[in-house]
């Protein structure tokens, strides 16, 4: 088993490198001038040059990459163009928020996606399964921004149980677990986990289905276990693969926000992103990209280590 | 024959598909204390179904299960919630046809089996363990302290049939279904699983009914063979006169289609054509379009399964009659 964690933890460093290159790279494929953002369209050729190098970016983008992946090793993303307070601060800021909504989001998608999947794949053909396939086509094809916009007409103006801006009261993006807080976390957790739920209800449902069945699940009956521990031996070999579908999903939800973010202004990474394209920020967009694939790398990684610790058939070949 | 074990009385079962199948027809017969039932027919006649049905394990919503089914006393199709888990696996068990498909891949062998003793009786973690134990040891699995913590996938498929065996008697049921139990292995290892059975079955005087379409098993193991056709038993002979005295056009075939000592020499035919359509069948004989005996009488009424002392035979043309043949 320690082998095994060690021979994923060696394949992901390749993988992590080349997720350097390309968030690096990808910024300077993209047009437009960051210097244009903070210098004012007079400015003379001298101060132009100035602030070129002060950025480094007169270098070669080899050397760029170089220096810069040092110093990202060391956790210094830079400064921002923009604000020109340190990058990895902003990040870990919005990445702490994201995470939040994110996990928060993927509890309601699991919840109810583990629930409807469970239910309909039990009754399979029945009024209940078509219900729940019905909510699940629907959850994956919605819109994000447009149920954010819905909910918050209903349940914002209409009915104004939940704020629909911001992470806490006057817009701070400092958060606190209170209930004040929690209110601001409803609506874009609610409108964020419905993707994951109609996903993980479908998976859910054909693993279900299929599972019982099987042969093994007669024979569970047969032996005079009771609904309730079949139910126990069909969930746990279920949860491999609802596990790794589920961490995709919420690997998804990390970078998958930022429309979202933006309707529900939440202070995360999704609008961080979305700020930083706006405003041709370079250091900020790498650094957010950056993060953001590292989260992939990691989920992948847990998701790879965790599966065999359930399923013996899985990493002992 | 004292009070039976087991009595089925009319049972049929039809699957509620896109189409109906037919897949049990009127089936009766009865199993003592003690016996073994071998029950012989070739694929897709319904031993199966009918092992499933006394366990009743199939589908609830697809499936009219109608007749009597008695175990002990019991009104089987009328158990319901713990009454039923109760009878699944203490009253009646089953041995499975793939070993490698009935265990749960997930959970290991001695988990599975100290599960199902505590479904049954209520006795500690420990006690239901160290009993798990010992049934991998009655059923001579080499190493069983080291199987017991062994997942399914790691064991041979002989050893599992094994552990599937001890799993179906750690609650000491009355009556074991066994579906096949050796197809799926190779041939030493059948003889070494169909020797235990048997040895397991005199040792504590449960019935058994042993469901193979190699005649030569039912041989083996069987006091008494039932032929099944189409889901309806056609013939039931003790084993010793059924070999030599077949009744039955179908056990005529079923036999001549079998390679064996005994047959050295004689020709191997096969039974031409194949068998009825379950959703279609005909009106009379269900064998009758494979039939070489077969006459109007055969195609129009279905002949009934009349019994006599320890046999039974639903043919209107057998090969011997009753009084021929005892
Ligand atoms: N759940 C079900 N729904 C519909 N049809 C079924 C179902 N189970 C069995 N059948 C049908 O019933 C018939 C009898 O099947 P069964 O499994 O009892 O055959 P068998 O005698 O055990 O054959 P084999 O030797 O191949 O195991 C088959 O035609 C099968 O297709
Ligand atoms: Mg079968």
């Amino acid at each position: 088993m320690f082998a095994y964690i060690l021979k994923r933890l060696i394949y992901a460093i390749p993988i992590a490198l080349s997720v350097t290159v390309v968030s690096f790279i990808l910024v300077y494929l993209a047009p437009g001038d960051p210097l244009s953002a903070i210098a004012p369209a007079d400015a003379p050729e001298e101060v132009i040059i100035a602030l070129r190098s002060a950025y480094g970016l007169d270098q070669p983008v080899p050397v760029q990459y170089g220096l810069w992946l040092m110093r990202a090793v060391q956790g210094d993303l830079g400064l921002s163009i923009a604000t020109g307070r340190e990058v990895t601060s902003e990040v870990m800021r919005a990445v702490g928020n994201t995470l939040l909504l994110a996990g928060f989001a993927a509890l309601i998608g699991v919840i109810a996606g583990c629930l409807f999947g469970a239910l309909a794949g039990y009754r399979h053909g029945s009024w209940i399964d078509r219900i729940a396939t019905a909510l699940s086509v629907i959850g994956v094809s919605i819109p994000h921004y447009w149920l954010g916009l819905v909910l918050t007409i209903l349940f914002s103006i209409w009915r104004p149980w939940f704020p629909a801006m911001g992470a806490g009261p006057g817009g701070s993006s400092e958060w606190l677990w209170d209930l004040e807080h929690f209110r601001y976390l409803v609506l874009p957790a609610v409108t964020l986990s419905v993707i994951p739920m109609g996903i993980i209800t479908r998976t859910v449902r054909a693993l279900v289905a299929d599972m019982l069945g099987q042969e093994f699940v007669s024979a569970l009956r047969a032996r005079g276990l009771s609904g309730v521990a079949v139910f126990r031996h069909v969930a746990k070999n279920t949860a491999p693969t609802v596990l790794a579908v589920a961490g995709l999903q919420i690997g998804y939800l990390m970078g998958g926000s930022i429309l979202v973010e933006t309707v529900f202004a939440w202070p995360g990474t999704g609008f961080l992103l979305n700020t930083a394209i706006f405003q041709r920020d370079i250091p900020l967009l790498q650094g957010t990209i950056l993060v953001l694939c590292m989260f992939f790398v990691v989920l992948n990684l847990l998701v790879d280590i965790l599966q065999p610790m359930i399923d013996p058939r899985m990493g002992r070949a | 024959m004292t009070t039976p074990l087991l009595t089925v009385r009319d049972l049929s079962v039809q699957f509620h598909g896109n189409r109906v199948a037919s897949a049990l027809n009127q089936v009766s017969f009865e199993l003592g204390q003690d016996e073994v039932l071998g029950l012989l027919g070739e694929s897709g006649s319904g031993k199966s179904v009918t092992l499933r049905t006394l366990l009743r394990l199939h589908p609830a919503r697809s499936t009219r299960i109608q007749g009597e089914i008695r175990v002990g006393g019991q009104d089987v199709l009328a158990l319901k919630g713990r009454a039923l888990d109760l009878y699944r696996g203490g009253t009646v068990s089953m041995v499975f046809q793939e070993p490698g498909l009935a265990f749960d891949p997930v959970y290991t062998i001695g988990r599975q089996i100290t599960e199902a003793i505590r479904a049954h009786e209520s006795i500690d973690a420990r006690s239901a363990a160290a009993r798990a134990l010992q049934m991998l040891e009655m059923v001579q699995i080499p190493q069983a302290r080291r199987r017991f913590d062994a997942y399914p996938h790691e064991l041979s498929g002989g050893m599992r049939q094994r552990a599937m065996i001890a799993l179906a008697l750690a609650c000491k049921p009355k009556l074991l279904l066994a579906d096949e139990p050796t197809t799926a292995l190779d041939a030493t290892v059948q003889i070494q699983i169909l020797l235990l059975l048997r040895e397991l079955q005199r040792e504590t005087g449960m019935s058994v009914i042993f469901v193979t379409h190699d005649i030569g098993a039912a041989v083996e193991v069987a006091d008494r063979i039932a032929v099944m056709y189409a889901g309806r038993i056609v013939e039931q002979q003790p084993v010793d006169r059924i070999v030599h005295t077949p009744r039955h056009p179908y056990t005529e075939g079923l036999l001549a289609a079998t390679v064996g000592p005994e047959h050295r020499g004689q020709p191997l035919r096969a039974i031409p054509g194949s068998p009825p359509d379950l959703a279609a069948l005909p009106p009379g004989c269900s064998f009758a379009p494979r039939c070489a005996y077969v006459s109007e009488q055969c195609r129009r009424d279905r002949p009934p399964l009349l019994a006599a002392d320890d046999q039974a035979l639903a043919c209107w043309h057998p090969v011997r009659g009753l009084v021929e043949a005892a």
